[in-house]
């Protein structure tokens, strides 16, 4: 967690030709390779590797409107102990909640290194004033989470106002200090180009993120393979010219095993080995975390499962 | 049918046939007519055949939103699977080649042999359109020698829904003969089969579900000419419309009603009473007739 | 040990049969050549024989000829069109329903990865046939007047490196327009040109109207140069092809060849910058660098020259060199022993003119035939292996400074076959095309091929086109 890099002079405009200037992004080139390496066969050891690799990269999530204390804790007893049947399986990397349930989901899980993710910055949107938003993320803080997942201004960013981003990200930084690690909601599903992805990846990087985000999970499409490629390739560059490394998060629709195992061969294949962690790659999913464990358990058992051995949280 | 017309006093029949419902094919559903109503289809003799669903304007303007809402993927797919997609309909035309035989001599009255030549003409006519997809941009399309420093070409796109009013007297052969051009190239249909004869087009709807053609590409209307025609003619979100099927009086009145969002009218070519030959070569018209030309400029230079 | 291992994920061998002998293909039925000869094929990565196959002689072309020429005549000339496309059309359906088994023969014969036969090979391999089929019946509108007649009897000499893939662009669009064919194809992958065969004989075709005749050098000589063909197709080597057209110049036969290149990969300082390192990986080492339009010389903008240089290094490492039926393997084995003698001495050529080699840490299994992908930077137009085809995974990496530069270096090679260029300004790309003397030109892609899309080179890459419209002319007497 490290003081944003400050490229300011002149204002808004050189970070304007900074992200306009970086290399464009060829969809279809960029779908092919996401295809190509969607494609790859990962069986047996392998498989079982990149099971529990990705249980434990999941930010287990509710963001519900309905969400109570008593879902609140049926999650958090479902990312201590994922497999009623199996205590090997691995706990979750953390639960994502919105702030005002965040306390209760720091007592639930305190002790188990579980990490306390809260939401912040008037989640989903991000429509409001700058005062609400430090004001959401402080609270998120006080409440007990240890990571913050913020919203960038979407508006702001199609409207070409990069400076305004750039300083909300950065203030938020601020407020939330070495007490939580930040990561940044880009919202890619209403970027929608991958030249916009590129460039808002950037721009959360220079402004301190620790980690960029693909999605709410609020809007469709959220996570995707090729824009996921495309922020891989952000961190990396990043890290080779800037010396930080900063950690990535896919969201939304990545409901299946499959999926999960591709997102780590992309992770594997495009940032390298250093982000196949928790530390530095996580899974925002919820339904995800059944499939993993019904494919773990086929693995280990051989027969094919189905969803009555699961919990439903 | 295999069933017997009993006298009084008869003794029973065998096995008794399970008739088939005759119903609308809209978005990839059997629906009946949203106004209750049917109407009795006759076979050449006067005998009864079945009750075809009486589609109303409301039903025509389900198939119309329909068949929008099915544009943009169908018009998106790539040539080749389009190809695809409309050889398939013939495999399975070509397994029930009895049934659609029965169905054409039923209706049409015509002898085994002949019913079986228009079945195998109509196949070969869907095969014949389904090798076009992925060449009529080659055929159609071009790259314009401008005088300037500009790569300029040409490409032909689909138009969007097309209604169609099917040929009076060949049902399934003009029928197919109506349809195929017009999705080939991307767009979708509304298709109002034949009044007198609508039955083999709705045994085809049938294919047409159980084959790979996305719902709402093709959807298909039995009714009255008269009543429902008028409906698509002025249908605003139509964007043209094929006269074939309509009398010449009424055709006259569709084509004037059609101008007010100058929808692409095709009249037949045919002279009054004399119907299509549809045994005959098709040539490009139908196709070209839905197909729009858009040509893109871009300078060259460094 | 990296820390996310692919464990072994093979296609299993179990949905082939090879048979220990193949005969020739000869009138719709399979027998032993004339003088018995046979020669075996092998598989490149293990060396492991897959079987034996059927030599042709004179005699054995004399009867294949005289199949094709009575089946011309009497069947496929009379045929109405509708019906010869039917044909085509089965054909295809056949080649779907038995893609996988193809995929893992055509694996096993070349050396290629399953995954590219799976997902390119034998996809395209059922489009040109899907594609071709339509035409049969449309000749009068593809712009050749309104009743183009076939040639006759057409002799076709393929290469090994797309072997299923190249008999589909010659056999699809001959049999379209009317011709029928004898084909052979290379002494070193004759196992999927067999199996199409069966799937003739299943298809019902017309006995003669196909015929597959295995052999060498010797054979395909005995085949162009026989009086009773009036139509010569050969994709292989520019030398070869020379040697044809010589033979073939006294003749009245028609001729196309489609030969060898030695493609330039433009990147410009406005590249997509992935994409083209994407590109340039795709360009060169897909099919182990076994192609003829391959990018082998990357001319990349200087002021953009270490960071593609680094961004290429950095991509090479994640390829993964291995069992061709391994569905990971990314670089499948050199083809033969020969080929792999030549990959060899042309990569020394390049260390001694002085270019510097690079290779990703790559690890060679002992048996069979392997070359790790290779990278030559310092390279000048002057090298020869900036000049002379190398058919193997070896790229050279030459620079230029203005467009103008990169069209001049890009066209001065007696090849002109291909050429790729990347930049994100669409006049620039446009302007680039319009000057590179190749006949296919790819912008922010590579090796892109389709049925619907003309194939073939300019000056020495040989002459006419395959596939589209145009390519029809090759069979039809306009």
């Amino acid at each position: 967690m490290s003081a944003p890099v400050d490229i300011r002079a002149g204002a808004g405009s050189s970070l304007r030709e900074f992200l306009h200037g970086l290399p464009g992004v060829d969809q279809v080139g960029a779908e092919a390779r996401a295809a190509m390496l969607a494609s790859r066969s990962i069986k047996t050891t392998a498989k079982q590797w990149a099971l529990d690799m990705a249980i434990s990269m999941i930010d287990l999530t509710t963001l519900e409107g309905q969400d109570t204390p008593g879902k609140v804790r049926a999650i958090c007893a479902k990312a201590k102990r994922p497999d009623p049947a199996d205590p090997t399986a691995p706990q979750v990397a953390a639960v994502c909640v919105y702030p005002d349930l965040a306390h209760l989901a720091a007592a639930e899980v305190k002790g188990t290194g579980i990490h306390v993710a809260s939401v912040a910055t008037a989640f989903p949107s991000g429509r409001t004033s700058l005062e609400v938003k430090l004001a959401d993320a402080k609270y998120a803080i006080e409440a007990g989470a240890d990571e913050v997942d913020m919203v960038i201004d979407r508006g702001a960013f199609l409207a070409g106002d990069y400076q305004l981003v750039y300083d909300e990200i950065a203030a938020v930084r601020e407020v939330v200090e070495d007490a939580a690690h930040l990561k940044v909601i880009l919202e890619t599903g209403e970027l929608v180009t991958l030249d916009n992805v590129r460039r808002a990846s950037w721009l959360a990087m220079l402004a301190g993120a620790d980690f960029i985000k693909t999605s709410t999970g609020k809007v469709s499409p959220a996570a995707t393979l090729p824009v996921t490629l495309v922020m891989l390739e952000a961190v990396r560059d990043f890290r080779a010219t800037h010396g930080r490394q900063v950690g990535v998060k896919p969201a939304g629709g990545i409901r299946t095993a499959k999926d999960a195992i591709r997102y780590l061969v992309l992770v594997n294949e495009t940032a390298g080995e250093d982000w196949l962690d928790p530390d530095w790659f996580r899974i925002g999913a919820s339904s995800l975390l059944n499939d993993l464990l019904m494919q773990r358990t086929k693995l280990a058992t051989g027969r094919y499962s189905g969803p009555d051995y699961f919990t439903l949280d | 049918m295999s069933d017997t017309v009993l006298s009084p006093g008869d003794a029973p029949p065998g096995r008794l046939a399970v008739r088939k419902t005759y119903k609308l094919y809209i978005g990839g559903a059997f629906p009946r007519s949203e106004s209750g109503r049917s109407y009795v289809v006759t076979d050449h003799k006067g005998g009864f055949l079945a009750n075809a669903a009486l589609a109303s304007r409301k039903d025509a303007r389900d198939a119309v939103v329909a068949a929008r809402k099915a544009f943009a993927g169908w018009s998106a797919a790539t040539a080749y699977n389009r190809g695809q997609v409309l050889y398939r309909v013939a495999e399975l035309l070509e397994g029930r080649r009895a049934q659609f035989t029965a169905e054409v001599r039923a209706a049409e009255g015509l002898g085994a042999r002949q019913a079986e030549a228009v079945v195998d003409a109509a196949i070969d006519r869907w095969v014949w359109y389904a090798g076009w997809a992925d060449k009529i941009a080659q055929v159609r399309g071009a790259s314009n020698p401008v005088a300037g420093p500009f790569f300029n070409f040409s490409l032909p796109e689909p138009t969007g829904v097309v209604a169609v009013i099917a040929p009076e007297a060949s049902s399934l052969l003009g029928f197919v003969s109506v349809v195929a051009p017009a999705v080939v190239t991307g767009n979708t249909v509304v298709v109002l089969a034949s009044e007198r004869y609508p039955l083999p087009a709705v045994s085809l709807t049938e294919v047409l579900a159980t084959s790979d053609v996305p719902g709402g590409v093709i959807n298909v209307l039995t009714g009255r000419t008269a009543e429902v025609a008028p409906w698509l003619a002025s249908h605003m979100d139509v964007n043209a419309i094929d006269l074939t099927g309509a009398p010449d009086d009424l055709a006259d009145d569709l084509a004037v009603a059609a101008a007010d969002n100058l929808k692409r009218v095709l009249r037949p070519a045919a002279e009054d009473g004399v119907a299509e030959d549809w045994t005959q070569p098709p040539g490009l018209k139908r196709m070209l007739a839905y197909l729009e030309t858009k040509t893109v400029w871009h300078p060259t230079g460094t | 040990m990296g820390k996310f291992e692919y464990a072994p994920a093979p296609e299993s061998r179990s949905i082939v049969s090879l048979r220990e002998s193949y005969g020739l293909f000869i009138n719709g039925e399979f027998a032993s050549s004339a003088d018995g000869r046979a020669f075996k094929t092998i598989s490149p990565a293990t060396e492991e024989v897959l079987a034996e196959v059927a030599e042709a002689g004179p005699v054995d072309v004399d009867r294949a000829v005289a199949a094709a020429r009575r089946a011309y005549e009497r069947t496929w000339s009379v045929l109405p069109a509708k019906e010869r496309g039917k044909y085509l059309f089965r054909i295809a359906r056949i080649i779907q329903e038995r893609s996988r088994e193809l995929a893992v023969l055509e694996s096993l014969d070349n050396g290629k990865p399953i995954r590219e036969s799976r997902d390119v090979d034998i996809p395209l391999v059922a489009a040109h046939f899907f594609y071709h089929a339509g035409w049969a019946d449309k000749l009068e509108y593809a712009g050749y007047g309104p009743a183009p007649r076939p040639l006759g009897v057409a002799g076709q000499v393929i290469p090994w490196n797309f072997p299923l893939l190249m008999l589909a662009w010659k056999i699809a669009p001959a049999l379209a327009c009317g011709n029928t064919v004898v084909l052979k194809p290379a002494e070193t992958t004759p196992l999927t040109a067999l199996t199409f065969a069966e799937i003739c004989q299943q298809a019902d075709l017309p006995p003669g109207v196909v015929n597959i005749l295995t052999g060498a050098g010797d054979t395909g000589k005995a085949l162009v140069t026989h009086p009773g063909i009036d139509k010569v197709a050969f994709t292989g080597s520019t030398e070869v092809g020379k040697e044809i057209a010589r033979e073939c110049a006294p003749t009245r036969k028609k001729v196309t060849l489609e030969l060898g290149g030695k493609a330039a990969n433009i990147v410009f300082e406005d590249a997509p910058v992935d994409q083209a390192v994407e590109g340039i990986v795709n360009g060169i080492f897909f099919n182990q660098g076994h192609v003829c339009c391959a990018g082998s010389r990357l001319l990349v903008q200087e002021s953009v020259y270490d960071q593609v240089l680094a961004s290429l290094q950095n991509r090479l490492k994640t390829l993964r060199l291995g069992d061709p039926l391994d569905k990971n393997t990314d670089v499948g084995a050199i083809n033969s022993a020969a080929q792999l003698a030549r990959i060899r001495e042309l990569s020394e050529v390049g260390e001694a003119e002085g270019a510097q080699r690079w290779s990703p840490p790559c690890e060679l299994p002992v048996k069979g035939f392997w070359f790790p992908p290779t990278v030559f930077t310092g390279v000048s137009q002057a090298h020869r292996i900036a000049r002379e085809e190398i058919f193997g995974p070896v790229l050279s990496v030459l620079t230029f400074r203005t467009p103008a530069e990169a069209v001049e270096k890009a066209n001065n090679t007696p090849y002109g076959l291909s050429a790729g260029v990347w930049s994100d300004k669409g006049s620039r790309i446009l302007w680039m095309a319009s000057r590179l003397r190749a006949g296919v030109v790819w912008a922010n892609t590579f090796n892109k091929f389709d049925p619907s899309s003309p194939f073939g080179g300019y000056k020495e890459s040989g002459y006419g086109r395959e596939g589209g419209r145009h390519g029809l002319e090759a069979y039809l007497d306009v």
